[in-house]
């Protein structure tokens, strides 16, 4: 029997690598008999949905440039590599 | 080599990629180095084949030099190291009493449902994620390139997997129940 401790951190090492068999059947069981650990499973399920579509979100976001300055700055970088990388065998 | 210059790959995904980068570092100092050193390393490599898109190549690179300022980051500022993980083992203990049970149960919230409630529901959770040790939210906040390949990118960050589901492990303990103390009030 798993403890809520570690159905806790079983719960969220789901959301970051795949669980064994054993684990994942443990777990299974743990959270049908467990309310606690069955709502912090799903307030962890939603905390990680709200954060990868406000990550997709911010991503697609076309307000959100580079500054003017910072691309200037990397143009000219850009071009000195570029030169640079003639030179080079 | 494709037919597009270093120039357009600025004009092109520059802003994608500083998004990308801002996202995760938050930052935009940081951010900003991190595209021009991908850039910069895309024109220094000669693995582009043209097999995948140009975008996904560069973010591809743009992860890892994600990885390296953070990692250059943790070696200036002892406090955000990331392979020194063991000070904090207490905060997660508060939660549990010693047979393993919750001592602080989770408290019920209703899951944010319509665009309003998820836009305030992700200002609290920023507001929680500052409140993280900051190598704490920084890996929470680049965990989905984690996916990609679990085992190369924590080499490159010096932890091992385990240590890195334990901090995953913390910052969420941590984000979870600070929602609970800030979302309920809402």
């Amino acid at each position: 029997m798993l403890t809520c401790k570690q159905a806790s951190e079983l719960v969220s090492q789901s959301l970051d690598r795949s669980l064994t068999r054993s684990e994942r059947w443990s777990l299974r069981f743990h959270l049908l008999i467990c309310v606690a650990c069955a709502r912090f499973n799903r307030q962890l399920a939603s905390i990680q949905a709200v954060m990868n579509k406000w990550l997709s979100d911010t991503e697609r976001n076309e307000h959100l440039q580079l500054p003017l300055q910072a691309k200037l700055r990397m143009s000219q970088a850009l071009e000195s590599e570029i030169a640079a990388s003639r030179h080079r065998p | 080599m494709s037919n597009q210059t270093p120039h357009d790959w600025l004009n092109e995904h520059g802003d994608y990629l500083y998004r990308f980068a801002l996202a995760r570092l938050r930052d935009t100092h940081l951010a900003e180095d991190a595209v021009q050193e991908t850039l910069l390393a895309a024109i220094q490599s000669q693995t582009y084949e043209g097999k995948s898109a140009p975008r996904t190549w560069l973010t591809g690179i743009l992860k890892h030099k994600i990885i390296d300022l953070i990692r250059k980051q943790s070696r200036e500022k002892p406090s955000e190291d990331l392979s020194q993980t063991v000070a904090d083992e207490g905060v997660v203990d508060e939660f549990f009493n010693e047979s393993g049970h919750w001592a602080d149960r989770p408290q019920a919230w209703a899951a944010p449902d319509d665009e309003l409630e998820q836009k305030q529901f992700l200002v609290i959770l920023q507001n929680c994620m500052d409140r993280l040790p900051k190598k704490l939210s920084r890996l929470f906040l680049m965990r989905d390139i984690f996916e990609d390949d679990n085992q190369a990118i924590c080499k490159e960050l010096e932890i091992s997997p385990t240590n890195a589901w334990v901090m995953l492990y913390r910052a969420r303990m941590g984000l979870r129940k600070c929602l609970e103390l800030h979302w309920l009030e809402t």
